[in-house]
């Protein structure tokens, strides 16, 4: 009797060669899911980690965010970024005397010194893409690039001067969009 | 007797040639249905949807360097695939395309293309034993097991077609079925045509039967040593048996060259095609089976349902022999 019911239900399981057949017939008819690459480009880019880049400032888009405090530096575990701090501009003779009177009289004296840096060295060869020197920025002032494209001939080519690639991304950019789409273009 | 010499002469070059373009457009249809089922685009880069795409592969194939393993049997490594590939010629001279357009009338066609596309598994053997190399050597035992076991039911369930028929003429075998697809011999012998449809992916070793060549686990089975054109005959037999066991499908139970409105040939071929794409979109659909799976599905379902088959239509036949007046 056992047999009967197993060989009938081998019998009905049958169907399921159909089901698998409908599968594929139905994903014969759907469209692709394939881009065409070199002829199209990907769209869907929002997930995409690429290199380090420095987010720009609310007044200026083009000025870094950073405030040169370093953490980041400390906190890569590949050692891949260097930030090089502005010197302090040299004070004009008025600026000196106020300062020499704010001494005399006890005042605190506000330091002048610019905090974006002067530099921000970052070595992509490096860099694992771990995203610690992200979280440990106090000023929000790194994110991921969504430049898919990047590409170069020699080792030096990916290691960059951030500072410096904001500024370009000013430069190319047409409109003073936020820095992502900018830097992609510069790469490609 | 020189018009029939001449008659098979041209049907000979005509094989040859169809042969050839089968496994360009096939090699073509196969990977587009496997990118599409997948939703890739499959080819597309070379021609016109991709269409110079085998072409490309075969002038690789042909220009690649004819290449032998160490140890290996030089006479029977090289045997093997022209041997896959010379009885398929033959094969297709009985099949009858139209009412006319046949190169060989011969009553015993059926059992000529049986007994030939036979040594198809002797030339895997051969393959895989030459090439001296442990994959090669069990995909070859697979081989033999799976096109033993599956060649009775195959034989089964084409006999009883014959058996309604009374013929093993493919000719005749079609001129007893009718214009339309109620009259084809699929409506009588459902069951013989499932089982001959599941016992061909098995003599043809295409998936989910592919055990001989299946690449998980033997790298690619008998033809792992093969390199350039050694392979590229084996390929080429592969789907020239595949268009053999669709054709036969068609004449013995789709109605062959019958059909409304249009011409016989028209008819066959488009027959053969559905068949074939429907042999595509089985190996893109299923995975392929376990080997005592294989053995189970042959020994413990297609066997007895073939026998129970065949002796039901022959008590059927010797009735309706007393009792229906035709």
């Amino acid at each position: 009797m056992n047999a009967i019911k197993e060989a009938l239900k081998t019998v009905s399981d049958l169907w399921s060669l159909m089901v698998g057949l409908k599968v594929t017939g139905k994903y014969f008819l759907e469209p692709q899911r394939t881009v065409r690459y070199p002829w199209k480009a990907v769209a869907n880019l929002d997930t995409y980690k690429g290199h380090l880049e420095l987010v720009g400032g609310m007044k200026d888009p083009f000025k870094p965010r950073c405030i040169s405090c370093g953490m980041c530096a400390l906190a890569c575990p590949s050692n891949c970024l260097t930030v090089v701090k502005k010197k302090a501009p040299k004070p004009t003779p008025e600026e000196e005397k106020a300062l020499a009177e704010a001494k005399a009289n006890g005042e605190k004296v506000r330091d002048k010194t610019p905090k974006d840096p002067e530099k921000f060295l970052y070595d992509y060869t490096l860099c694992s893409l771990c995203g610690t020197c992200m979280e440990n920025c106090p000023a929000g002032a790194l994110r991921f690039s969504k430049n898919v494209y990047m590409a170069g001939y020699s080792r030096n080519d990916f290691q960059f001067d951030l500072v410096l690639k904001l500024r370009e991304s000013d430069a190319r950019a047409p409109k003073a969009e936020p820095a992502a789409p900018a830097a992609e273009k510069s790469e490609a | 007797m020189p018009a029939e010499l001449i008659r098979i002469l041209i049907g000979l070059v005509a094989v040859a040639l169809s042969v050839g373009l089968i496994g360009l457009v096939m090699v073509w249809v196969e990977r587009k249905v496997a990118g599409h089922v997948q939703r890739r685009p499959g080819p597309y880069e070379v021609g016109p949807y991709g269409l110079l795409q085998p072409l490309a592969d075969a002038l690789k194939l042909v220009g690649k360097q004819l290449f032998m393993p160490d140890n290996a049997d030089p006479i029977l490594f090289w045997l093997a695939p022209v041997l896959s590939f010379l009885p398929v010629l033959l094969l297709f001279l009985p099949l009858p395309l139209g009412d006319e357009l046949f190169a060989l009338d011969i009553n015993l066609g059926l059992l000529l293309i049986l007994a030939f596309s036979g040594l198809a598994v002797l030339s895997l053997l051969l393959g895989g034993w030459a090439s001296n190399n442990k994959y090669g050597l069990l995909g070859a035992a697979r081989a033999v097991a799976q096109s033993v076991a599956y060649e009775i039911p195959l034989l089964l369930s084409v006999l009883a077609v014959c058996f309604v028929a009374g013929s093993l003429n493919l000719a005749t075998v079609v001129k007893e079925q009718g214009t339309w697809p109620w009259n084809w011999n699929i409506m009588t012998q459902p069951l013989a045509f499932l089982i001959y449809i599941v016992s061909a992916l098995g003599e043809t070793n295409r998936a989910p039967f592919d055990l001989p060549e299946a690449e998980s686990e033997l790298t690619a089975g008998f033809h792992t040593e093969y390199s350039g054109m050694g392979f590229g005959l084996f390929f080429l037999a592969e789907y020239a048996n595949m268009v053999v066991v669709c054709s036969v499908a068609t004449v013995l139970f789709l109605g062959g060259w019958h059909g409304p409105v249009l011409p016989g040939p028209v008819w066959f071929v488009l027959k053969v095609s559905l068949l074939m794409l429907l042999l595509v979109f089985f190996r893109w659909t299923y995975p392929r089976v376990r080997f005592d799976q294989l053995l189970n599905i042959n020994w413990k379902w297609l066997m007895p349902l073939a026998v129970a088959n065949l002796m039901l239509t022959a008590f059927f036949v010797k009735l309706a022999q007393y009792t229906v007046v035709k």
